[in-house]
This record gives C-alpha cells, structure tokens and sequence, in this order.
C-alpha cells in the first residue's frame, strides 16, 4: 500500500532541494510542496500490484558492457570545449573555491 | 512534396536541392513568427548544404536516399558549431563541440538541416509550452498546442516548413504530437537509432525517430537514421529492420489486437475511440483478424513510468552544475554557483521532475517507489509478451484527446502528464510505436491512431501503420 510519506511536507522539498542542488525560493517551496504531494499520491498507484517475486527492470535491453576497440583517436579539441565554460584560464575550467578559506 | 518524392526528383536532376530549400524557407518566411516552430532557422546553412547536394549530383555522383530533403531537427540533438539549447535558459548560448550521430546520418543521406525546433524544456511536456523561449502553435489551429515535447518538428512538418523531422520519445513526445497535428510519428524499438548526441532526459526509455507527413517517408528516414552506432553503448548490433520495403506489404492474414486499457483508458475522448474502432475494421477489410486484448499492468504505465523517467532525468540532469558549460550563476563557494545556476538556468517542470525524482530515489523512499516502479516495469514487460504470444501488433489511441487550447493544461502538472496515458506503457517495454493520423474530430482536429509492435517488429508496425494511412477518412 501507498506509503504514508505520501503527504509531503515543507521540510521535505526543503531536504529534497538541498540533495539536488537547487537554490529555491520560497514561493517555488511553498508550490511544489502541493504539487509533489499530488504526483506522488497518483504515482504511489504503483504500490496496488504485488511484485513480491518480480525482478525490477532497470533498462528494456540486456545490457552488457561495451568496449571499442583499442585503436587511438583524437577527442575533442580542449580550445573548442573550453570555449563554451563559463569561466576558463590556463586551459582549465574556472570555478569557485571548493574547499576552506579563499586562497 | 513527399520526401520520397523530393529525393527522388533531386537524384534524378529533375529539381534543383536549392529550389527546394528556397521553398520551404518562403513558407517558415510566411507562418513562422506566428507558429514558432523553431528555436533557430538555419537559412544560410541550409542553402550551403542544398548547393553541395546539387554540385554531386552535377559530377553525377549519388548524393544519397535524402537529397535534398528539408530536415527539421529538435533542439536536444547536438549539432557541432550551432546553438543546442534543450529550449532550456541553462544551455541558452551553447554550441556543441561535435553532432549527434542522427544529424551525421541525414546529412550523409544528402539530408538538409533547415532549423532547429522548439520543445518542451529538456523534453519534458506534453505540449511545447514548457519552453523558455515560448510555445508552439498548432498549424491546424493556432488556438491550440502541438503536442509535445517534439511540438517544434511536429509542427514544422504539419505547416510545410520542412519535409520530415526529427524527434525525441521518452514517454510519447514524438507520437502525442504526431497525433494533435495530424502527422505521422515513429517512435522505434530502444537501441535501434543511436542517441549519441540526444541530450539525456532519461536514458532507458529515451529515443529519436520521424515525425513525416506519411507513412512511406517516415520508412525513408528511419532507415537512414536506424543501425548501429559504436558511439552508443546501447546501440543496438544487429542490422536495422528493412521497413521501406515492408510497409507496402498489406495486413492479410495478420493479427491485430486493440488493447483495452489503451482504448478503455481514463480521459479518451469518445471520437478517438471510434477512430481506433475504424481502424480496426479497415484492417479487417484488408484481411487481419482483430480481437480486444488485455495487457492488464498497462494501466499502472502512467504512475510507474512517473518514478522512474523523473528517478532518471534527476541523474541526468546534474550536470548542469555551472562549470562546464552553459549558465553560471556567481556565489561565494561552488556549492552555492551550483544551486543558484539551477535555479535560475532551471524552468518550472524541469525544477518539478527534478525534485520529484530525487524525492523518488531518495533513502527511505527508493523501494516503495523507485524500486516499485521497475518491478511494474517487470511485469508491463511480460504482460505485453503474452500479448506478442497472440498478436503481431496492437492498437490504441495515441493522445486520450485531441489538440487542446494553450493554457488548458498549464495550472495543474497532473492532467498534462495524463497526456502520455496511452503511449508510456509501451515505451516502458522499450517497444517500438507509431501514431498514423485517421480522421479528425467534431471541431476538425486531427486523431491519431497508435499501433504498437514488439521489439525489432518495425516491419510488421509499418505495414499496419501504412494499411491504416491508406484507410484514413
């Protein structure tokens, strides 16, 4: 049966943004806290069949890895790539500082 | 023109790729600023590559089964040096550093790229209203959507400015807009045409195929398009199904199955069901037998398939971080640029299936929905397999209704994702489907019929789907 976490709540979107990096507003909080709640009650309808023996399907093809052959070629070209960051210097891209003080 | 025709009258030297190009663009001249089909009209491109396909024909060389034709290409498929944009702010000025496979293909074929069409943003709609740079109309009627999320290619086919189009299906985004402007849609079997270059949205249901004005076009470019590509680890390593040759092959002796929680499903208008009743007996008129069918976990498509595709696009869609490309919205640390770009670069159903997914995969809720919905994926799997065991292909609706009025939809996500009722199950199965239009409601707009086959079944799909156009009120 449908879980009772079905009834989503302000906390929840709040947690659930911080796990998908999303700066939200608070208005965007406050709708989408209705709106999950109602996707996910239509969704939990999953919840109605027994699956106690069935294997979940991730892919509809048996998937096996894949090598090519080992044969070098040219990959993109960095100039062209680097060309579309946002930010870039000395060949690489430019981000914010990741970790403690500014350097 | 058919595209069939226009190759064929290109090849020949009967008609100049130029002129042909020409046309088109004086009907995108005429119809564009009020349908909105594209996102980018690649006039000049398109010109340059028509010249070329005339120049080989003029050394006598074979410029191949698409020369000439005007390909409208959906705006989620790379193309090397050309704006690529999802319709999303976060890749607004992006230029892709190569092109997707299909996109090499076409314009091998002799194919000529004429724009790049608008969509529901990073493919999620069901009517070409979630882009950031504004909706498409419906050629049919301008008071009402394309469909969607391939809204842009639909749309460009139905109004003439292109010959065929290209779009992507992740749960119905090519034949839901196929069905609301009244062309012919393809969406094939997983792993038959390579999405090296689509722009993920959910990779285990995601693939690209034809959107054309007929059957016999859409046959051309699907076998242009179609085999395998080493660029694409889920391509497919067989050879691609021969359809041109099948489609004209007739329904004698076939087996044909309506499946009733398509047919039966919530929300089908009572004309859509009568057009799958007459598609039927015109079928039956051509010699296959049709009987009603159950595929009885069909009819937890919708729910399942609104786990997991939201479960896979949350994946997908973390690299927009800001770093690499596209948007970047300054903060003080990296975690805070990532969060802000998001939001900012993000529209609201893309925010929507974002959360939604995460929420999905989230601890504490992974089993009861994620993990519940591939199990149901499971058993809509085996439910369709004992219906192959019976049938050689089945039939439903392909949109629950027909075009509805901009704005209809918007306020409340739910009943837009109802839209996808009845083409999510099979995509779940990784089937292939096409939606033929038959007949058009009270109000004159367009129906579209949706006949679904198993895996690799192409052939037997496009027999059906060309006995079912040639029946077409």
């Amino acid at each position: 049966m449908a879980p009772e976490s079905a009834r989503i709540t302000r906390a929840d979107v709040e947690h659930v943004a911080m796990l998908a990096r999303l700066a939200l507003t608070d208005d965007e909080i406050e709708q989408l806290t209705g709106e999950l709640g109602a996707i996910v009650d239509y969704a939990a309808e999953v919840s109605a069949l027994d699956t106690a023996d069935v294997p979940p399907t991730a892919h509809p093809l048996p998937l096996v890895n894949v090598f090519r052959p080992d044969d070098p070629r040219p990959g993109l070209d960095r100039d062209e790539v680097l060309a579309q960051a946002p930010a870039a210097e000395d060949g690489q891209f430019r981000v914010p500082r990741i970790l403690g003080d500014a350097p | 023109m058919s595209a069939v025709e226009i190759a064929a009258a290109v090849r020949a030297g009967e008609r100049s790729a130029r002129d042909v190009v020409e046309e088109h663009l004086e009907k995108i001249e005429a119809r564009e600023a009020e349908l909105h089909a594209f996102n980018y009209v690649l006039a000049d491109e398109a010109r340059a590559a028509a010249d070329a396909v005339d120049a080989s024909v003029g050394r006598g060389d074979d410029p191949g089964p698409l020369a000439g034709v005007p390909v409208a290409l959906k705006d989620n498929m790379c193309t090397r040096g050309i704006p690529t944009t999802c319709s999303s702010k976060i890749l607004e000025r992006w230029r892709p550093p190569y092109s997707a496979t299909v996109v090499d293909r076409v314009v091998a074929a002799g194919g000529v790229p004429i724009g790049k069409t608008n969509l529901d943003e990073f493919a999620m709609g069901s009517s070409t209203e979630n882009s950031a740079f504004g909706p498409t109309r419906n050629p049919r009627r301008p008071d009402r959507v394309p469909g969607g999320s391939s809204g842009g290619s639909a749309a460009a086919v139905a109004a003439g400015f292109a010959a065929v189009g290209l779009g992507s299906d992740t749960g119905g985004s090519i034949r839901q807009p196929a069905a609301l402007t009244g062309v012919v849609g393809i969406k094939p079997t997983y792993g038959l045409v390579s999405r090296y270059g689509l722009i993920a949205f959910a990779s285990s249901l995601d693939q690209i195929g034809p959107l054309t004005e007929s059957v016999d076009d859409a046959a051309l470019l699907l076998e242009v398009i179609g085999g395998h590509d080493p660029l694409d680890s889920t391509s497919i390593a067989e050879p691609a199904p021969g359809v041109r040759d099948a489609a004209g092959d007739g329904v004698d002796g076939l087996r044909v199955g309506i499946v009733e929680e398509l047919a039966d499903a919530e929300g089908v208008q009572p004309d859509v069901a009568a057009a799958v009743e007459q598609a039927a007996l015109a079928l039956e008129k051509e010699g296959a037998t049709v009987e009603r069918v159950s595929v009885p976990s069909a009819a937890y498509g919708l729910s399942a398939y609104y786990l997991i595709a939201p479960a896979e696009a949350s994946s997908n869609l973390a690299r927009y971080d800001g770093v690499r490309y596209g948007l970047r919205v300054d903060g003080p640390d990296a975690a805070t640029m990532n969060a802000r770009t998001r939001d900012a670069g993000f529209g609201p159903e893309v925010k929507r299936r974002i959360m939604l997914g995460t929420y999905a995969l989230s601890a504490g809720y992974y089993d009861a929905y994620y993990g519940q919905a591939q199990r149901v994926r499971t058993l809509i799997i085996r439910d369709f397999a004992r219906a192959y065991e019976r049938f050689d292909a089945l039939l439903g609706p392909t949109s629950p209704t027909t075009a509805f009025e901009l704005g209809a939809k918007t306020a409340d996500p739910l009943s837009m994702y109802l839209s996808d009722v009845c083409t999510v199950p099979t995509s779940l199965a990784g089937h292939p489907a096409a939606s033929v239009p038959f007949g058009a409601d009270g109000e004159g707009l367009p129906i579209g019929v949706q006949v679904l086959a198993p895996a690799l079944g192409e052939p037997v799909m496009f027999r059906v789907a060309r006995t079912i156009e040639m029946a077409a009120p």
